[in-house]
């Protein structure tokens, strides 16, 4: 489901483009480096990561260095720079959500999916990663899942063998 | 022409124009209470504020606003205000965090001096000589990374580097085109081109001027020499890209490398093009002016590691001598 | 019962959609101040309310906007920060996903006493289905004339942004968070120059929290001086308080402000005690960054008195005993959670989010987490106790922007008030792996709840 590799050129598909076009304009004059993050994520939700083929296309149609995305996006960390998994599975691991029981879920998730936290899983459907605080640290534990980082809150060991068995059957 | 506004600093008062942050006031007194400065690079826009070596406490805000501010505050980025008072080595607690500071900057640095190219105009260790703590308390394994090559002139090897970001500031205002950056984030960002690219540009070796560690270095002058056995001279040529004015490094009849000419601050007068500094190497290429006049304090003076003599502001308040404790007593044992 | 200001309609079926919002008295106080009042009349009631930021910092609102520069054919900008990433704080979430409508009202109102004509939500990006929300509610309002070109007739042209992050803490930093939104690494600036002076596009920038732009649509409904009536001294009006941990009832709360902290942990109304029945050993108050403090400070300050959900009753007794309102972020640990085993996970926290530009933070968290870690997985040193709160007081007040504090603070606290449980994982490191300190000398002495009416 990657449609690039490092080498590959990048063609972005027109509908993408018009949305680039409509996000450009709500910042003024000159100041369209404003709307990398906003490209960038279009970007990562239809390739699933982002090359640097991608990266040097979303600078040239930005009119900046193509050093300036390598910057950002190696800051921000939903920004992938490796292939992942079809789903990526992003737990919180931070304090809140460790009082009530992540770092179990974390280890349920590694040995149920029977990859390391990083990797993608041989059939390529699935990786797993620690994530800092959510933000919903009263529904804990929470994971949510990209492009549209739907969230799951209060899970259990039972809710995350459902979660995944649905994520199974969606394809 | 604006009124000049008084500030004193560790009891020394100077008129200088306004705006001019606290460390240029400092440097145009001179001497002992000039802050050391990692970072922040007179000629490029925007540096400073982030190596946090150059910390000063202001006692006084101004004639106008006596309170003094709340923290320690970089003196590279901070104004002066008319009737500012400042402490620099007077204030044992400015000593105390540069101290922290220091260490903080050596606990991932690899200490490799013995084979660095930049040993004897390093900054980095001109400060720890001068403000560190003896022995390092950090217990892990230090960070580390790969050396690589950009292009054929410059080598980076991130393992040494500060982060003091003037090599990115140096890409973005005098060459036309950066293709270096920062990478990553916290204490996993580095220098880097992301994808291996060359940094090809008529001013880029100015990066290595600036760097005021040995992570960017030069190329063509790797493992020839150690720089105290160098002998500098000042020469210019007539060069249609920049001014032509250099500093030549000779060893016997040969010169090894060239590079712009530095300041008692470590900082170069004019940035000069990479013809001058990587194709033009013989003698007959330049037009001598003279020897070179190296700064006192810096350990390239002398071909050992002297420390300097205890600071004469501080020899006999019995609080900044404890304060400076250390320093005294590794000076007293070198 | 307390009155509630934000959260009086949350559970009206509908209520994320203009009608419904509308038809509950939603956008009376944009009718209000476009129709009725001048810009400095409204900067001039947000004085008068006392409200006081409600992103951590806590600074007065209607102070901060009378700071902002208005030099001449210069745009000025409003920014809404909804980062939010503090640990334990989760009041911006719920708004947004519930009240879309509250915040655009705000943003509406603010923008307009502080004359911007484009201002921003900038949103962290993990919240895109908040994002989403937020996009068609804005759709909507402007549908319905409230945004755009000459709202309700009155003259003013406003356009809405919502701005994505891309997963940074530290773009919830005020400065960084322009950076951020400049589209470059979330580097925070070195100041001054103030965003009020230089802040988007060197423009002068006022930026403010989800909730405290919430809070002026109240306050223009209601008047500066009935929203000041609200609260406790320097505390005025409600705020929400995002609890999680080991509580009965996490969630947000609305409270106004003053409730005591026992209270707040007991009473049915709130969390409603601890979890499982078990005792609660210590509270962190407001969001990952505040001192942490056992039950027994939590609940009374060493005077004696009872501490009260405040900013200045946390931060009653200072460093030494008290802590601070911070973001609202209200974290409870029972009797079981191990102080060493949180410190770290906060400290990496820390480590993680710092954006690496100062030497003391980007070194020292690091140094900080491996030196916890060390501690927390039986390999530490009595040393390392005096070694942590050395580092931390390195870090603390050195840096270029406030995360230095944040990851300085919990450290140290945690080891002022828990020492002997930092030293018992020295002493008796494999005890120290399979089973928790529990709750020694720092027992909530007052866990009857029947004594709260
Ligand atoms: C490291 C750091 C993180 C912050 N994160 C947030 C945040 O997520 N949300 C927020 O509203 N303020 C955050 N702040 C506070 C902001 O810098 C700023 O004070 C606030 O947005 C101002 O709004 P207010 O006056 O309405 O509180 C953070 C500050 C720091 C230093
Ligand atoms: S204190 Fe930390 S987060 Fe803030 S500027 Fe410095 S390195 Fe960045
Ligand atoms: S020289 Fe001032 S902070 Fe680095």
């Amino acid at each position: 489901m990657l449609k690039v590799t490092e080498t590959e050129q990048v063609e972005f598909p027109a509908a993408m483009i018009s949305e680039f076009e409509t996000i450009v304009q709500r910042y003024p004059e000159g100041k369209q480096k404003s709307a990398l993050l906003p490209l960038l994520h279009l970007v990562q939700a239809e390739y699933g990561w982002l090359s640097t083929a991608s990266m040097d296309r979303v600078a040239g149609y930005l009119d900046i260095h193509p050093i300036e995305v390598y910057e950002v996006a190696s800051f921000y960390t939903m920004f992938f720079l490796k292939p992942q998994g079809k789903f990526v599975l992003e737990v919180c691991r931070t304090g809140p959500c460790c009082l009530v029981g992540a770092e179990k879920i974390m280890k349920h998730i590694e040995v149920t999916l029977g990859v390391k936290e990083g990797e993608v899983s041989e059939d390529g459907m699935f990786s797993w990663r620690g994530v800092e605080c959510l933000a919903a640290c009263g529904m804990a534990p929470v994971l949510q899942i990209g492009p549209d980082y739907t969230f799951y809150e209060n899970l259990t060991e039972e809710s995350v063998n459902q979660l995944i068995k649905d994520l199974k059957n969606k394809i | 022409m604006s009124e000049k506004v008084k500030v004193t600093i560790d009891g020394i008062t100077v008129e200088v124009e306004p705006g001019t942050s606290i460390l240029n006031a400092a440097r145009q007194i001179g001497g002992d209470i000039v802050p050391p400065a990692m970072c922040y690079y007179s000629k490029l826009e925007g540096s400073g504020g982030k190596c946090r070596t150059c910390l000063v406490k202001v006692s006084k805000g101004s004639e106008k606003d006596p309170r003094p501010m709340p923290k320690l505050v970089a003196s590279c980025r901070t104004g002066v205000m008319d009737g500012m008072e400042v402490e620099n080595i007077t204030s044992p607690e400015v000593i105390e965090a540069r101290k922290g500071v220091v260490e903080m900057l050596l606990i991932n640095h690899p200490l490799d001096c013995p084979i660095c190219d930049q040993a004897g105009e390093c900054h980095l260790q001109d400060l720890s000589y001068e403000h560190g703590v003896e022995k390092t308390r950090y217990e892990f394994e230090r960070r580390t990374f790969d050396k690589i090559d950009i292009g054929d002139k410059i080598q980076l090897h991130m393992t040494r580097c500060i982060l003091c970001y003037r090599c990115v500031y140096v890409a973005d205002q005098i060459t036309n085109n950066r293709v270096h950056g920062v990478l990553g984030r916290g204490d996993a960002s580095e220098i880097s081109t992301y994808i291996e690219k060359a940094i090809d540009n008529d001013f880029s070796g100015n990066v290595i001027d600036v760097c005021p560690v040995g992570a960017l270095t030069d190329r063509t002058f790797r493992f020839k020499n150690r720089v105290w056995f160098t002998k500098p001279v000042d020469a210019h040529r007539d060069c249609p890209t920049c001014k032509g004015e250099v500093t030549l490094w000779y060893k016997g009849e040969e010169v090894l490398r060239v590079t712009g000419r530095k300041d008692q601050f470590g900082e170069v007068a004019d940035f000069i093009c990479n013809t001058c500094r990587f194709e033009t190497k013989k003698t007959s290429d330049w037009v001598i002016e003279g020897p070179r006049h190296i700064a006192k304090t810096s350990v390239i003076s002398s071909n050992h590691y002297e420390m300097a003599k205890p600071l004469d502001v501080i020899k006999h308040n019995p609080i900044l001598i404890e304060a400076n404790k250390e320093e005294f007593e590794r000076a007293t044992k070198i | 019962m307390a009155r509630k200001l934000l959260l009086e309609h949350i559970n009206v079926p509908g209520i994320h959609t203009f009608d419904v919002y509308r038809q509950k008295g939603g956008y009376r106080s944009v009718e209000k101040a476009l129709k009725t009042m001048s810009t400095d009349d409204v900067v001039e009631e947000v004085k008068k309310s006392g409200l006081r930021g409600r992103g951590g910092a806590g600074f007065p609102t209607g102070m901060k906007w009378s700071f902002l520069a208005k030099p001449e054919g210069k745009a000025r900008y409003l920014v809404c920060n909804a980062d939010e990433s503090e640990p334990g704080t989760f009041k911006d979430r719920h708004l947004m996903t519930y009240l879309p409508h509250l915040l655009i009202e705000g943003m509406i109102v603010s923008s307009y006493a502080l004359g911007a004509a484009t201002s921003f939500i900038y949103v962290r990006g993990e919240m895109m289905p908040q994002i989403r929300i937020l996009e068609k509610a804005i759709a909507e309002a402007k549908n319905a004339g409230f945004l755009g070109k000459n709202i309700l007739g009155s003259g003013y042209d406003l356009e809405l942004h919502v701005q994505p992050g891309g997963g940074a803490y530290i773009c919830g930093e005020e400065t960084a968070l322009i950076e951020s939104l400049e589209g470059k690494r979330g580097n925070p600036r070195i100041k001054p120059p103030f965003p009020a002076i230089s802040g988007l596009y060197g423009c002068p920038t006022v930026v403010n929290n989800v909730e405290s732009i919430a809070a002026v649509v109240p306050i223009i409904n209601d008047g500066g001086d009935e929203y000041a009536k609200i609260g406790i001294g320097r505390s005025t009006g409600t705020k929400l308080i995002s609890a999680s941990g080991n509580l009965n009832k996490p969630g947000i709360y609305e409270i106004d402000l003053g409730l005591p902290v026992e209270e707040f942990i007991y009473s049915d109304e709130y969390c409603g005690g601890i979890a499982n029945g078990k005792r609660l050993k210590a509270v962190v108050a407001g969001g990952s960054s505040v001192p942490i403090l056992p039950a027994n400070l939590i609940l009374k300050t060493l005077t004696g008195e009872s501490r009260l959900m405040s900013y200045e009753s946390l931060a009653e007794g200072g460093f030494q005993s008290g802590s601070m309102m911070g973001s609202g972020g209200f974290i409870a640990f029972d009797e079981d959670q191990c102080i060493v085993r949180n410190t770290w996970n906060f400290s990496r926290f820390y480590h993680h989010e710092s954006c690496g530009q100062c030497s003391p933070c980007r070194e020292g968290t690091g140094w900080m987490e491996k030196v916890l870690h060390r501690l927390e997985y039986g390999h530490g040193k009595m040393s390392d106790l005096d070694l942590l709160v050395d580092v931390s007081k390195k870090i603390e007040g050195n840096t270029i922007c406030p995360l230095g504090d944040a990851a300085a603070w919990p450290v140290a606290s945690a080891i002022r008030h828990f020492r002997d449980e930092f030293e018992w994982h020295v002493t008796n490191p494999s005890d120290a792996l399979n089973r928790n300190y529990g709750i020694a000398n720092y027992a909530d002495p007052l866990p009857k709840l029947e004594e709260i009416s």
